[in-house]
């Protein structure tokens, strides 16, 4: 056992638990925060992506030890109050989910891929980008589609700012 | 996955030190190899000790004529670094294709290097470009290194602390990727030194994992162009087979990927 102290969603966490712990079952188990998805466990789907320190990472692979000290984001932590996050927003008006399974790790690598490419995002590039999301429903051109319309609405909202 | 204990040591003297004191510990640099395989209870180390965040292990360098990557740097790192796009773009690109953006922002060159997945990617270049591995106890040759499938040179608690790849004059990688995992099918590094000798390396295909190819090597030494290689036939002796391709199929993606990667070094 082990005290791990992280920050989730801009709170400071503290937690009693076994260092064989995954960040995903932290977050899911202990701080009930089930927004982020199991989908495979065997790292490939996506279905459990977070941010810690601002990159997209797939939570059922890090152990909590190497979250220990970070800032970790999740799906729970993007929208201001009632306003959706624009790619939260841009997900519902493209019909980017169905069953809405993968939809949590999708988004949070999609915010990071707008981040990363800002105005030069491309449907190859989001295509190419999008390999480590798996999405058993869509067929995946509606949450292509959906990226591209948040990143256009991100840079708008960030050129408010 | 089996009980373990966590270490977050901050220098590498420390990470040795804790590693004589487990009973059967292991090092966790990215985790993307080592947790998978835990949580399938194919690895069950008593003390699992954190090499990421030791800031020794992590960075990169460019100097004249040698690109330095610190072990713990991730793929992501080098795929993004200006200064190794310009010095050896096809090490940079290599890094941009490795699995998908989640597993490059925590997968590490050495953790890469020291797991020598026979499908893994570092490998070709480490091999092709004739790096040198740096340890907490020496300096290996890439040609001394890979020892076969998931086997190096590295003895039992030796850490990696740096690969230092030589600038070369040329070099380009094709990869063939395994369209679910993005592993290597097939993939082929290729270079040209800047004293002329070439170097081709593969990964991918062989059964005792990457390996040097001398009949592409002689082909390119005489005529560095994809053509030279229209005439080349690679024997499948060795090779792997299994669901994804046969052992001719890969045995001619080796030369295809050649052929390619020749293109894209110019
Ligand atoms: C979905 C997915 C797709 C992937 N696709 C690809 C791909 O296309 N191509 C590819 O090449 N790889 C791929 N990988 C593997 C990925 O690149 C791994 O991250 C990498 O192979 C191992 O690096 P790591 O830092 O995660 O190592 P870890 O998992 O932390 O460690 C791996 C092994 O190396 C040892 N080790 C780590 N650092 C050191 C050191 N400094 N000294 C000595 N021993 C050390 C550990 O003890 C362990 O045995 C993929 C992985 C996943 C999960
Ligand atoms: S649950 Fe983590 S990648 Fe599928
Ligand atoms: S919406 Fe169902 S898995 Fe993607």
């Amino acid at each position: 056992m082990s005290t791990v102290k992280l920050t989730v969603n801009g709170k400071a966490v503290s937690a009693d638990v076994e260092d064989r712990t995954l960040l995903v079952n932290l977050l899911r188990d202990h701080l009930n925060l089930t927004g982020t998805h199991v989908g495979c466990d065997t790292s490939q789907c996506g279905a459990c992506v977070v941010h810690i320190d601002g990159r997209a990472v797939k939570s059922c692979t890090v152990l909590v030890g190497q979250a220990d000290g970070s800032n970790v984001t999740t799906i729970e932590g993007i929208s201001k109050g009632d306003e959706l996050h624009p790619m939260q927003a841009a997900f519902r008006d493209n019909h980017g989910l169905q069953c809405g399974y993968c939809t949590p790790g999708m988004i949070m690598s999609a915010i990071d891929i707008v981040n990363r490419y800002g105005g030069k995002l491309d449907e190859d590039t989001v295509r190419h980008e999008l390999e480590g999301n798996i999405c058993r429903c869509t067929g995946y051109h509606n949450i292509v589609k959906s990226v591209l319309d948040a990143a256009g609405r991100m840079r708008v909202s960030q050129a408010a700012e | 996955m089996y009980a373990t204990t966590y270490h977050r040591p901050s220098s590498v003297d420390e990470a040795a030190a804790l590693f004589t004191k487990g009973s059967e510990a292991k090092y966790l640099a990215g985790g993307h190899t080592l947790i998978p395989v835990m949580k399938q209870r194919l690895a069950s180390p008593s003390d699992v000790i954190d090499l990421g965040k030791i800031k020794d292990l992590i960075g990169l360098e460019v100097s004249a004529d040698t690109v330095t990557i610190k072990t713990a740097t991730t793929h992501h790192d080098v795929a993004a670094s200006g200064p190794v796009q310009r010095a050896i773009p096809a090490l940079a690109h290599l890094a941009s294709m490795i699995g998908d953006p989640a597993v490059r922002y925590r997968g590490t060159i050495g953790g890469s290097i020291a797991n020598n997945d026979p499908a893994a990617d570092y490998p070709a270049a480490v091999l092709a470009l004739g790096a040198t591995i740096r340890t907490n106890k020496r300096s290996i040759a890439a040609d001394d290194f890979f020892k076969g499938l998931f086997s190096t040179a590295l003895a039992d608690g030796e850490i990696i602390t740096q690969v230092a790849f030589p600038i070369p004059a040329k070099a380009g990688y094709s990869k063939f990727p395994h369209p679910a995992s993005r592993f290597a099918l097939t993939g082929v590094f290729v270079v040209k030194t800047k004293s002329g000798d070439v170097r081709v390396a593969a990964t991918g295909a062989s059964q005792n994992g990457v390996m040097r190819i001398a009949a592409i090597e002689a082909a390119l030494k005489a005529n560095w162009s994809p053509g030279a290689l229209d005439s080349v036939t690679i024997p499948d002796k060795g090779l792997m087979s299994d669901i994804h391709g046969s052992s001719d199929y890969r045995a001619n993606l080796i030369k295809v990927m050649a052929q390619r990667a020749v293109a894209a070094a110019g």
